[in-house]
């Protein structure tokens, strides 16, 4: 691990004044970044400990909740609103990590979780264009059994590594960021880059800029809503697919619905034309079918993982069919 | 910089880059808290902080300034054992012993969170108050310790004869 100093924040202000003035990192819970810094693939000169602001949660009248960046994740899945209200959220994050590693990490810290691509760590052996950019990509022609699927670049093929954002993704969330500048809030669905000739910059988070919130807006459709993760060992492992979705029924119509894929892009993949290709149409088998063609339809797969494809059809299909059966 | 560990004040200077693991083992000389893999795969290294479970290997020192951190060497009285290591004994709950004092640091964490009512993946019903210790839940909630030797049979009967409720 490189030196750096550390320095805790005493308010989200300071936090900014000081990692404006240095080449600095915020530091969360640590259990990417610590891991990072110690690979040596993040070598930041100074750490500005976060972990201590704003953290909690607040219910709103109107039924959204304000999520502070700061929260546990823990907190977060043990939370009665987002168990009752937003199940596919407590879902997403239980399905993710273990539980000491939960209790450490924050909810900022999850959202700005690198991809855990092998050829993106072995540093020593390995091209990757994230880690130097203009180098190579070694997975595009190697082991890319995990890789992505969706939204990839000649650049890049890595996949994001969170569950709790391909909830989030689905339920509309709202990150909420502040850096010099100011603040202003942006979509989680447009918070993450899909890699392009770029895949070094992952998040449109600028220079000293801040999570300092996640809010949800209210959502009626996410009673009746939940996450599967299909990985490789029953717990504690990576997606290889993953679906977060919500369903809200009308007389076996679907009034309302929400999809979003992990394990498959470089981003949480919200399933925007799976989503068209449903609204309005009968609850069936065949329609969630149709709905999941029409997501993938343009799916690439590469040497490995061309089995992920089908796998995502069969998750949200019976995904969506363990939802439509669902009392609520 | 000042901690309380197993109860005790110590205080140690260090370089910002120690986690809490090394603290621990190289500056406190508790090497009881094991470093299996030193990135948060394994849970050789699970400690109490707060009565909470976490990695020490992924936790940098200075960030638990001022908190309460417990060990496997914290647990029991002196020369006493904890209810929970007698029963890995008596379960044949290991064979090499490296993963044990993780696996004995969270189940205790684990026991917290479930009087507390935390969810887990295997919690069917996320609405209710009250989690049943299943042989499903005691297996999810400990998929973070790893166990190379496989003694994970044992394992499981020792913490549901401490956690478990007895059936109906």
């Amino acid at each position: 691990m490189n030196p750096f100093t550390y320095t805790r924040a005493l308010d989200t202000s300071d936090a900014i004044r000081l990692a404006s003035a240095y080449q600095a990192k915020y530091l969360g819970g640590g259990t990417n970044l610590v891991d990072l810094m110690r690979e040596t693939l993040e070598r930041p000169t100074a750490l500005i400990d976060v972990v201590n602001l704003s953290s909690g949660i607040e219910e709103r009248d109107d039924g959204s909740l304000l999520i502070r960046a700061a929260t546990r994740n823990t907190a977060l899945a043990e939370h009665r609103a987002v168990r009752t209200r937003f199940p596919v959220l407590a879902r997403a994050i239980l399905a993710g990590a273990s539980a000491q590693i939960r209790n450490m990490a924050t909810v900022g810290g999850n959202i700005l979780q690198r991809t855990r691509c092998t050829y993106f760590y072995d540093k020593d052996g390995s091209h990757c264009n994230k880690r130097v950019p203009g180098q190579g990509c070694d997975a595009i022609e190697g082991f890319n059994r995990n890789h992505a699927i969706l939204g990839a670049s000649p650049a890049c093929v890595a996949t994001h590594p969170s569950d709790m954002c391909v909830a989030l993704a689905a339920l509309d969330a709202v990150v909420h960021l502040r850096s010099t500048n100011g603040v202003r809030t942006v979509p989680l669905t447009q918070f993450h880059r899909l890699p392009e000739g770029r895949p070094e910059l992952e998040t449109i988070l600028g220079p000293a800029e801040l999570i300092t919130a996640v809010a949800l807006p209210p959502a009626a459709f996410a009673v009746r809503s939940t996450y599967r993760k299909v990985r490789d060992r029953a717990s504690y492992a990576f997606a290889l697919v993953s679906v977060a979705a919500a369903l809200e029924l009308d007389n076996g119509l679907v009034k309302d619905v929400r999809l979003a894929l992990g394990g498959v892009a470089h981003k949480p993949w919200r399933a925007w034309k799976a989503e068209a290709a449903l609204k309005g149409q009968l609850a069936t088998e065949e329609n969630f079918r149709a709905a999941a063609e029409a997501e993938l339809a343009e799916a690439k797969p590469l040497r490995d993982n061309g089995f992920k494809i089908g796998l995502a059809k069969r998750t949200i299909t019976a995904v969506l069919n363990e939802l439509a059966e669902v009392r609520v | 910089m000042q901690f309380t560990i197993n109860g005790k004040p110590i205080e140690r200077e260090f370089d910002p880059r120690t986690s809490l693991l090394d603290l621990l083992r190289e500056h406190a000389g508790l090497t009881g808290t094991k470093k299996g893999c030193d990135q948060g795969a394994c849970g050789a290294c699970t400690v109490l902080v707060d009565h909470e479970r976490i990695l020490s290997c992924l936790a940098l020192a200075v960030q638990y300034e001022g908190r309460s951190i417990t060990t496997i060497e914290g647990l029991a009285p002196d020369r006493g054992l904890h209810p929970l290591q007698q029963a890995f004994i008596d379960h044949d709950g290991f064979q090499c012993g490296y993963c044990t004092p993780g696996q004995i640091c969270s189940a205790i964490g684990m026991a917290e969170e479930i009087r507390r009512g935390t969810p887990s993946n295997a919690t069917c019903n996320l609405s209710t108050e009250r989690i049943q210790l299943s042989c499903d839940e005691l297996r999810e909630r400990m998929s973070g310790n790893l166990c190379r030797c496989g003694a994970y049979n044992g394992i499981v009967d020792a913490i549901a004869e401490v956690y478990a409720e007895p059936r109906e």
